[in-house]
């Protein structure tokens, strides 16, 4: 087996779970269509128990629509829904084993923490003593020891999220979703609490999926990011590939700022890009000569030189004339205009841009390994 | 289209190929209402039920009733006559519905013109001078149109009433009586129908933000202006439907016609029951009730129209 | 001063205006006098006392308490379902079936009056007090339709969608999480029915008249052939309830969100 890990987990002790390997979910062509408009649009996909999976597309792509599908709270006009190889397509929400955390965290404003938490269990007519026992883990789990008997009108939203949490873990289900969960929050309690969440999800080892419109929410916390357009799944992968290998330009621009370079294949694996020929590896592409071909590199990744050279052509690089430069205090954002339909943006350290200005002759290097074919 | 050489492999999420044994295809229909279970059909069944039986088919009695002879001695039997519509149609009819009708839109008038800025002036003050207001409101509403009635009886009245006040301080020298007349039913009528009225602007008149007054003031619109020029043309639709409202209140309205009024006061709904419980002609009265729903109808069926513009706009 | 004279002037005459009658009536109610003099030589409130030892002025108090109570409760009886299933459902005729429920109350009293009265000749079962428990239950029954139809509205849909992710039942989720919350709109609707049913004449007068005598028909019947300070004392006790249940309504808090305006700070 390929190796797994895409980013460094912080040290911690070995992971709890509930129930190892429980969780896995397989979607095949699911379809939900409101009248005209698709909102789900053939939607296959598998995802590993265990891991912590967004759902990631700005507002209408129908990423929350398909966690609903996968919740059973809307019923999909075509396709299936298999969680850990047992078809529940057919199943209503309440008879499917996952825990959800709503946008608006809908907590029962007239029942406490306490038995807000305890709600699901209460249904399952567990016994009082077992309720009480596991409310009393899940407070400590989501470190709210004591509000037990708070109303939760009473709470603040840190804490309010905290207890939407608890409740739908509740019943240990085998999935774990969460509706943009972080919106209702103000800037800084999102960041702690995107940490936080992600080490109880770790350290539970349970299969999560989470909506956000967030790209750098998603990935801060997932395993695995899936990409979706217009009902459609545009790209899926761990999150730096996500970010460094983009396979459209719409995810190449949704992840981030970015460089998109348009041109024509030369050769295999040549492009050239305003007369200047890009050396994309032999290894990695197989390009038909004469297709128009799209190459998206990010500004970090690109490398600024100032130089007065205007007539060498160096492959894998272009020449222009700096428009603007952006102090961001860490960074330094650079505009060059090459030439191209739009101005070519470089980040980097800003020691390394010291010295920049407006209207400098600069060239801008774009490493083979940084640059990445999409397509429309 | 580009050609690709596939990536490098990813480890985590490939998507699956092939189905995991059969794919079912769930109702196909692109409905998102959730089908109804017989449950609460019969839930919604009963109410309708008990509505049709005690308020659709009495509807229906009376017009049939409305046909039937008037006998002698309180009884009505089974025929196909004109007799009660024909009367309807009689010039003492015809003028009791004239004046019905006039007598309520002259006090709907009087009542939305104190009303509306009445309502206003409640919507903008603080919740602490609000509150009372609103419980004396309501407690008028909750007064019994009876006693309504017999409390503007006493202080309209010769012995008992306003006007002794009146000759003590010696604006008049002899105290005089204002019920039963036109005076007094149109005062009862106003008072009952003030706290509805005030009710149903409330709504609208409470949602005007400060800001657009605050916004006129800055332009340099004066108290007087503002009401006319923010306050009213936002409340237009709402002041029709509070006018249509008190409308259709007092032309229902029985005891105060019968207590302040004078015969030749009295509205409609007097004359059905009049009709149907000290004449016993039911017949008349069935279809006098007919008419007067019509008449109800249209006014509720115009009020709707434009209560669905407000919503609309 | 002188440019908020039109307010001024505004509230004090609707305040006067409202307060006339009531206060009117407060005060006859005290005088120790058989006749209806204004204003009154000397106090007393043997007219109270009467009203609790006639047992005319009895009866009439337990007849218009009975229908009441018993009438509010039907009334809130067929609104919740209705309200809910439409709520829920929206089947296709929900606009019908509101209608259905709004109409009565929207039409004269008289015309439901004389409806029953025809109905209930027609079934032959005449003068009885369930005659008028019914028909002021469907008489009022628009206004619980309407505040628990209201309250509906405001239940955010992810409350019954959460609990249905926690495993719960169409029916649990009724039981647990609607109606707790509905509780404040069909209290409401309940007094609110239950007030105006206590002061309710002419349906009551048609439907059965003269074998059940509420207060209000027995207040009309003696305001016309006999009067005493009695009738004022009665006015001002069953005033003083409707009042009381108003004020219970109004402390439940956000009276005026209640009657639909909008709830902002000034």
């Amino acid at each position: 087996m390929p190796q797994t890990t895409t980013r460094p987990t912080p040290a911690e002790a070995a992971p709890e779970l509930d129930t190892p390997g429980r969780g896995g979910l397989r979607l095949h062509a699911l379809r939900r269509s409101f009248g005209a408009v698709r909102a789900v649009d053939d939607v296959t996909l598998d995802v590993p128990a265990g891991r912590f999976v967004s759902f990631l597309g700005p507002s209408g792509c129908g990423k929350t629509t398909l966690l609903r599908l996968i919740a059973g709270l809307d019923r999909p006009n075509g396709g299936s829904v298999v969680l850990d190889d047992v078809n529940i397509t057919d199943r209503p929400a309440p008879e499917r084993d996952v825990g959800m955390v709503f946008q608006s965290l809908a907590l029962f404003p007239h029942l406490d923490v306490r038995r807000n938490i305890g709600y699901g269990l209460r249904i399952r007519s567990t016994p009082r003593h077992e309720v009480t026992q596991r409310v009393e883990e899940l407070l400590e789990l989501v470190q709210l020891p004591g509000l037990g008997d708070r109303k939760v009108t009473k709470l603040s939203g840190g804490q309010r999220q905290r207890v939407a949490i608890a409740r739908a873990l509740a019943r240990h289900p085998a999935l774990f979703l969460l509706d943009e969960p972080m919106s209702a929050l103000d800037a800084n309690l999102r960041e702690s609490l995107q940490v936080e969440l992600r080490l109880l999800q770790q350290r539970l080892g349970i299969t999560t999926i989470m909506v956000t419109h967030d790209q750098r929410e998603a990935m801060t916390m997932s395993d695995v990011i899936v990409v979706l357009n217009e009902g459609r799944v545009e790209q899926v992968g761990p999150p730096l590939e996500v970010y460094r290998r983009p396979r459209t330009t719409f995810v190449a621009r949704f992840m981030g700022t970015t460089n998109l370079l348009r041109g024509t294949a030369i050769d295999h694996h040549v492009v050239s890009i305003a007369g200047v020929p890009f050396d994309l590896g032999a290894e990695r592409y197989r390009i038909p000569p004469g297709a128009d071909v799209t190459l998206s590199v990010r500004p970090g990744d690109a490398e600024l030189q100032v130089t007065a050279a205007a007539d060498v052509t160096e492959p894998n690089s272009l020449h222009g004339t700096v428009t603007f430069v952006r102090d961001l205090g860490g960074t330094t954002e650079c505009f060059v205009d090459c030439g191209l339909d739009e101005p070519v943006v470089v980040l980097g350290a800003a020691r390394h841009i010291e010295g920049v200005h407006r209207g400098d002759p600069v060239r801008v290097r774009f490493a083979a390994e940084t640059c990445t074919v999409v397509t429309d | 289209m580009v050609d690709v050489a596939p990536a490098p492999p990813e480890d985590l999420t490939d998507p699956v190929t092939e189905p995991l044994g059969p794919v079912p295809d769930p109702h196909a229909d692109e409905s998102s209402r959730p089908r109804m279970p017989w449950s609460a059909r019969l839930l919604l069944a009963v109410p309708v039920a008990v509505l049709t039986v005690f308020f659709l088919g009495p509807f229906a009695l009376m017009l049939r009733t409305s046909f039937y002879r008037r006998v002698q001695g309180g009884f009505y039997e089974p025929a196909f006559v004109l007799e009660s519509w024909t009367r309807l149609t009689s010039e003492f009819y015809v003028d009791r519905t004239i004046f019905s009708i006039l007598a309520c839109a002259f006090v709907a008038a009087i009542t939305v013109a104190v009303a509306f800025p009445f309502t206003w002036y409640l919507t903008r003050m603080r919740p602490r001078f609000q509150v009372p207001l609103l419980v004396l409101l309501l407690s008028a509403l909750a007064l019994s149109e009876v006693i309504v009635a017999f409390a503007w009886d006493l202080i309209l009245g010769r012995s008992t009433g306003i006007t002794n006040v009146l000759v003590w301080i010696g604006l008049m020298s002899e105290p005089r009586s204002y019920t039963p007349g036109f005076v007094a039913l149109a005062i009862g009528l106003a008072y009952i129908a003030f706290p509805y009225c005030v009710l149903a602007f409330y709504p609208t008149l409470s949602r005007i933000d400060d800001e657009l007054v605050e916004a006129a003031t800055t332009l340099g619109a004066k108290r007087g202006a503002v009401f006319r020029t923010v306050v009213v043309p936002l409340g237009r639709t709402t002041l029709v439907a509070g006018f249509l409202l008190v409308f259709v209140f007092t032309l229902g309205s029985y005891i105060i016609a019968q207590v302040l009024g004078r015969p030749e006061h009295w509205t409609l709904s007097v004359f059905i029951s009049d009709q149907a419980v000290f004449n016993s002609n039911i017949p008349f009265a069935a279809a006098i009730a007919i008419f007067l729903t019509v008449v109800s109808l249209v006014v509720v069926a115009i009020t709707s129209r434009l209560a669905r513009q407000e919503v609309a706009s | 001063m002188i440019a908020r004279l039109p307010r001024t002037l505004i509230i004090s005459f609707v305040m006067a205006f409202l307060v006339a009658p009531i206060l009117v009536v407060f005060v006859a109610s005290l005088n120790a006098n058989q006749f209806l003099d204004f204003p009154i030589e000397q106090a007393s409130t043997r007219w109270y006392q009467e009203l609790f030892t006639d047992s005319q002025w009895r009866t009439a108090v337990s007849n218009s308490l009975t229908i009441a109570v018993a009438s509010a409760a039907f009334a809130v009886a067929l609104a919740l379902p209705m309200a809910f299933v439409l709520h829920t459902w929206k089947p296709r005729l929900t606009q019908v079936f509101f209608a259905l429920g709004v109409l009565p109350f929207m039409l004269p009293p008289v015309i439901s009056a004389m409806g029953a009265l025809v109905l209930w000749n027609e079934i032959g079962r005449i003068g009885r007090i369930e005659n008028v428990i019914i028909a002021h239950g469907v008489f009022f029954s628009t206004i619980p339709l309407i505040t628990i139809s209201l309250a509906l509205r405001d239940i955010d849909p992810s409350l019954d969608e959460a609990a249905m992710t926690l495993g719960a039942s169409g029916r649990r989720r009724f039981a647990t999480i609607i109606l707790p919350l509905l509780v404040p709109s069909i209290v409401t609707g309940y007094v609110a029915s239950f007030v105006l049913s206590l002061n309710e004449y002419i349906i009551a007068f048609m439907v059965a008249g003269f074998s059940v005598e509420t207060l209000p028909i027995k207040i009309f019947n003696s305001l016309r052939y006999g009067f005493t300070p009695t009738i004022a004392a009665v006015s001002v006790v069953f005033t003083a309830i409707s009042v009381l249940a108003l004020s219970v309504l109004a402390r439940l808090g956000g009276l005026e969100k209640l009657l639909g305006g909008s709830v902002t700070e000034r």
